[in-house]
């Protein structure tokens, strides 16, 4: 099987790392070959439809199903005392705390539904119509509790969430650099600083709304029982079926089919799912379970929802010397997979790229009877980058510094890498004055400070504002121990697998289970270089825990530096066990072997063979070296040392129409580091995404509630995502300073545009109407808002 | 979602739909009529409605296109946004009307839902009914009785609510030419693809510098469509300045009652609604 080397098309390959290769995905998502849950048929599949309590807040005093029991195609109508000794309790992976308190999550409520749209039956019938037509026929009496729902009012406990608690509080998690050793005490900064600016700021609660609604089908036929579903987390997910329902994990497999999108939202353990599962074991039969747009806003899972009370203090030059901040919450009515440690993800950022030296959070985590809140893209740092961020444009305005010198003054320079924190974290690189060099000369800074000047003059109705946010974020989660240390129950590594076919192509299997981010055209890219083959030989399998059987899945910007080490590790091992094979073949010494272009060469002759000839070799078996197994397979887990710190400076002109209060961006330029790009055109993508993400939420969208709790903001007329002629043409830079956590170099960018946009639209709306008195504005910056600021600085006199 | 179960048919006369309605109502069973289906659909979906029969209008031909008469347009209940947006006589007779279909929602809505329906379905924050309203048109209805003319002031009557009786259907507006009129339909939304928040829709003839007529109709600021009549009186006879015609505009909310919504209070539209006035007063007139 040895040949002699031919020159190959692969010699003069480019190399594939940076290449700006086209998805190799679209092709079957954009021509409708698409393979989405709902997509799924089986044989005597059945469909489920939810009946979901009207109210916030209420006991369950009786329900009549005889009447949805007999309507035409219904089989079955489950309720919660149905199921209440098989349906365990939803899981929540992150006690933050020791004592932390939670109400016991049952997927179908029994005695008490605690917000509005929560489960109380489930109807199964023969066609997603009938079980439909059924959902009316269900006669739930309920008692009515009195509700809570705002955050402030929830702390005091004046109103509780659940009668079952004695308090709305579900725990206390505080850092103090002081008592953690990493910096001094916030009490002597505060009381001894010049300069202390002290502001409350809202995290309004914002719906995930990713395009695909969520979808699941159960099948239990056969040994295993298998569910489709529309998930992030397949391998979580599998471990959690097992561990809530009692099934053993050996007898359940979980798929994650194509999916449309998640943002957070799919890194969740459903009450659907699990009512899925318990429908399809009762009726032995398949069942099916999607969720119309409006369950998916009503009731997957919402983020942010956060009061930020904050002090910052700062000499009168402006070196800022500490950071208090205090936070409420708002877990919602329970506590979903991860939704306790949302805001202590948060703890370690809020003093971003700054290095002042003292340093206190605190966070009440607090119940409140609306749908839980869980990760929503960024999950904890957008908060506190925003908080950060508009702190820092307060000081500048109270010291009366440019905002960007007050940032100068206080950032890490790029020489005093690697950086320990005053929360602890070790940045192991970063340079924010290039990255913001960069940004300047893109945006013209001095010429839109000329430009404001000019309007402001002029008393032009559109006045112009100038928001800056220079931010950076932990991800690529995680070093195990780290997550062990902040009591999350799992692990932060990922897995992989690469497995040369006979033929020739290669089979890369990663436990990173991706939504639409790209992973098999980027994991191509690695494998096609590493190993010297071509990128169209490489298929990419992951979503499917009986291919994919060990992995973490895809959340916090980790799948590149978390799960594409676990790739081209196991890329090594795969050269490592074909040199020992090729030095058999070929009769030669190992050490005497060249690997290059896919194939090995003995050094010094034309001897040669591919990695298609090896792994045919291995396949046949007749003549392997001692003790080799006959394979061209291997398998690696990657766990990283430390996390990666991607850092960028945005920049946003913002035109105010003070007339009318719309906002508009007229310019936005972000400059990102993001360490080594593997391939440009996913990058733009996630940038573009993530800035839309993050500029909707400092301008559009809100989930609004009433006050019996009922969400107003309950389809896409009233809760507003902007559409392509909302948002600006994108100017997008990089810098390149690689991290030195991963032997690649790179740092993730799934979330950092949604984290860097948010403050830069709300500082650049501030910056265009602070001068008219106008001192801060809720989000989302609404024309109503605006205006109403606008008038109110009017009629106080305004100018500070 | 899914709908409850309904009956549909899809007759290709006006006789025999009103034949349908009639024999509905006798048996005592909601009917609705089909148009587009960009409101009716959607309402339907959510089960806010379940009429026992579904009657389409889309087989009737005689519903649909624009055709010229003497002094005005007849317009088909059934002629679809997108024609409106398009046709040449619309353009060159009646652009407040050809302006303001383009505004409403995008392409595949315009394709499909109807210049009729829309009225018909006199959403206080629909784009159509204020700029018919502002021509003065004459709506023309179908019913047992005969052809029956209601004029666009005695039309619509309150949140969603129309002079449209159950057994009637709405068959043509014929609406009267502006041929040489400056027209313009401001429209302000927080994203491009909305409902109106408010909007004000203006006709204006200058002749010599000055206001010699003036139109305005404003969406969104009552449960109906209104007249501006308090601005379109301060305009006519004032020069075609930007102070003049700020005054005139400044009383714009005259006489309104904006509903307070997730978009905007009622304190807030009434000012919106003297800034559009403006802004669609300065386009209309060219300035
Ligand atoms: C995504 C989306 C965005 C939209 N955005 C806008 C917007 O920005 N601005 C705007 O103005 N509109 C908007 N619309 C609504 C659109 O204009 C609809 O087409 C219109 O409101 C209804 O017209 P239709 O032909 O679809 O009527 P249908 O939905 O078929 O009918 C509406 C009602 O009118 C009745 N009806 C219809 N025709 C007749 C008739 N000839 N005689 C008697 N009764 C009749 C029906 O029974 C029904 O009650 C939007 C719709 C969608 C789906």
């Amino acid at each position: 099987m040895t040949s002699t080397t031919e020159s190959s098309p692969a010699a003069a390959q480019k190399p594939e790392i940076g290449k700006a290769r086209l998805r190799k995905e679209d092709a079957h998502l954009i021509t409708g070959r698409s393979r989405f849950t709902d997509n799924m048929v089986l044989p005597g599949m059945l469909h489920l439809a939810m009946v979901r309590s009207p109210f916030a807040h209420a006991k369950i005093t009786g329900i009549n199903v005889t009447a949805a029991k007999s309507s035409p195609g219904v089989l079955a109508v489950l309720t919660g005392a149905d199921v209440a000794q098989e349906q365990g309790s939803l899981p929540n992976a992150w006690p933050v705390t020791p004592d932390q308190k939670a109400p016991a999550h049952p997927s179908i409520a029994v005695d008490e539904v605690a917000f509005a749209g929560e489960v109380v039956a489930v109807i199964i019938a023969r066609s997603v119509a009938a079980a439909r037509d059924a959902v009316e026929l269900v006669d739930v009496d309920y008692e009515e509790l009195p509700v809570v729902l705002d955050l402030e009012e929830a702390f005091t406990d004046q109103v509780l969430a659940h009668s079952t608690l004695d308090s709305n509080k579900s725990a206390t998690w505080i850092f103090d650099s002081a008592e953690a050793g990493t910096g001094t005490s916030i009490a002597d900064a505060l009381a001894n600083s010049e300069v202390v600016v002290e502001r409350t700021l809202y995290q309004q609660r914002v719906i995930p709304a990713f395009m695909e609604p969520r979808s699941i089908v159960v099948d239990p036929t056969g040994e295993q029982l298998t569910m489709w579903s529309s998930t992030q987390i397949p391998h979580i997910l599998r471990l959690m079926l097992a561990l809530t329902l009692g099934i053993p994990e050996s007898k359940v497999r979980v798929i994650a089919p194509d999916v449309g999108g998640g943002f957070g939202g799919k890194l969740q353990v459903t009450p659907e799912e699990i009512i899925t599962v318990l429908a399809a074991r009762r009726s032995g039969k398949p069942c099916k379970f999607t969720e119309t747009r409006s369950e998916s806003l009503q009731v997957g899972h919402h983020g942010r929802a956060q009061v930020q009370r904050l002090k910052i203090s700062a000499t009168k030059e402006g070196i800022v010397t500490g950071l208090s901040v205090n936070l409420l919450a708002d877990m919602g009515a329970y506590l979903g997979l991860i939704t306790s440690g949302i805001p202590i993800l948060g703890a370690f950022m809020y003093n971003s790229i700054y290095k002042f030296p003292a340093y206190r959070f605190e966070c009440n985590n607090i119940f409140t009877n609306k749908p839980w809140t869980d990760a929503y893209r960024g999950a904890g740092r957008p908060e506190a980058t925003f908080a950060i961020e508009r702190m820092m444009d307060e000081l500048a305005t109270e010291l009366g510094m440019d905002p960007l010198e007050l940032r100068a003054k206080n950032w890490i320079r790029h020489d005093e890498f690697p950086f320990t924190t005053v929360a602890g974290l070790e940045y192991d690189t970063g340079n924010y004055e290039a990255a913001t060099d960069k940004a300047i000369a893109l945006f013209d800074y001095d010429g839109m400070r000329d430009e404001q000047k000019r309007r402001r003059e002029n008393n032009d109705p559109v006045q112009l504002g100038i928001g800056i946010s220079t931010f950076t974020e932990m991800c690529g989660l995680a070093p195990s121990r780290v997550l062990g240390s902040l009591n999350y129950a799992a692990g932060g590594w990922e897995h992989a697998q690469v497995r040369v076919l006979p033929t020739g192509t290669i089979e890369v299997v990663t436990g990173s289970s991706a939504h639409g981010q790209g992973h098999e055209t980027a994991w191509s890219q690695l494998v096609a270089d590493r190993l010297g083959v071509p990128f169209e030989n490489i298929q990419v399998l992951h979503g499917d825990t009986a291919i994919s059987q060990r992995g973490l899945d895809t959340y916090g910007s980790r799948s590149l530096s978390v799960g594409g080490m676990a790739v081209l590790a196991a890329a090594d091992k795969v050269i490592e066990k074909a040199r020992v094979i090729a030095a058999h073949m070929m009769e030669a010494s190992e050490g005497d072997l060249e690997f290059a272009n896919g194939s090995f060469t003995v050094k010094g002759t034309e001897q040669s063979t591919t990695l298609g000839e090896i792994a045919f070799a291995a396949f046949s078996a007749h003549n392997m070296p001692e003790g080799v197994e006959p394979n061209l397979d291997s398998e690696a887990t990657f766990d990283p040392v430390n996390f990666s710190y991607p850092h960028g400076t945005h920049l946003a002109a913002i035109e105010v129409d003070t007339e009318t209060g719309h906002v508009n961006v007229l310019k936005y330029v972000c400059v990102d580091d993001i360490g080594v790009v593997v391939n440009p055109v996913l990058v733009e993508g996630q940038v573009h995404g993530g800035l839309a993400q993050g500029i909707s939420q400092a301008l559009y969208e809100e989930a609004v509630y009433d006050d019996a709790g009922t969400l107003v903001s309950g389809s896409f007329v009233d809760y507003l995502v902007p559409g392509a002629p909302d948002l600006p043409h994108y100017i997008t830079d990089r810098t390149e300073t690689p991290a030195t956590s991963n032997q690649l170099g790179a740092k993730g960018v799934g979330e950092a545009g949604t984290i860097a946009s948010t403050p830069a639209i709300v500082n650049g709306v501030l910056d265009a109407l602070r001068h008219l008195g106008v001192k801060d504005i809720k989000m989302p910056c609404t024309p109503s808002r605006v205006w109403h600021a606008l008038e109110e600085a009017k009629t106080t006199g305004g100018m500070q | 979602m899914i709908p409850s179960a309904f009956d549909y048919a899809a007759p290709s006369t006006v006789e025999e739909v009103l034949a349908m309605l009639a024999a509905a109502e006798s048996a005592g069973d909601e009917v609705k009529l089909l148009a587009g289906g960009q409101s009716l659909l959607p309402v339907m979906k959510l089960r806010m409605a379940d009429p026992a029969l579904v009657i389409d209008l889309g087989k009737i031909s005689e519903l649909v296109g624009v055709s010229e008469q003497e002094d005005t347009l007849l317009i088909g209940a059934m002629t679809p946004h997108h024609e409106i947006a398009t046709n040449a006589l619309l353009a060159k007779h009646l652009p407040l009307l050809h302006k303001a279909a383009a505004t409403v929602a995008d392409p595949q809505v315009r394709h499909r839902g109807t210049f009729g329906g829309a009225l018909v379905h006199a959403d206080p924050a629909g784009d159509m009914p204020a700029p018919v309203l502002a021509t003065g048109a004459t709506f023309i209805l179908a019913g047992p009785r005969g052809e029956r003319r209601v004029e666009a002031s005695d039309f619509f009557q309150g949140y969603f609510t129309t002079a449209v009786a159950d057994d009637e259907i709405l068959t043509h507006i014929q609406v009267p030419k502006f041929t040489g009129w400056g027209a313009h339909y401001e429209k302000f939304t927080r994203v491009a693809q909305q409902w109106s928040i408010v909007a004000v829709a203006a006709m204006v003839k200058i002749e010599d510098g000055t206001f010699t007529r003036a139109r305005l109709g404003l969406t969104n600021m009552a449960s109906t469509p209104l007249r501006a009549t308090a601005v379109e009186q301060a305009l006519v006879g004032s020069n075609a300045t930007l102070e003049s015609i700020t005054a005139a505009c400044s009383l714009a909310a005259e006489g309104t009652e904006p509903a307070s919504d997730l978009n905007g209070d009622s304190t807030y539209r009434k000012h919106l609604s003297t800034v559009l006035a403006k802004r669609a007063v300065l386009a209309a007139a060219g300035l």
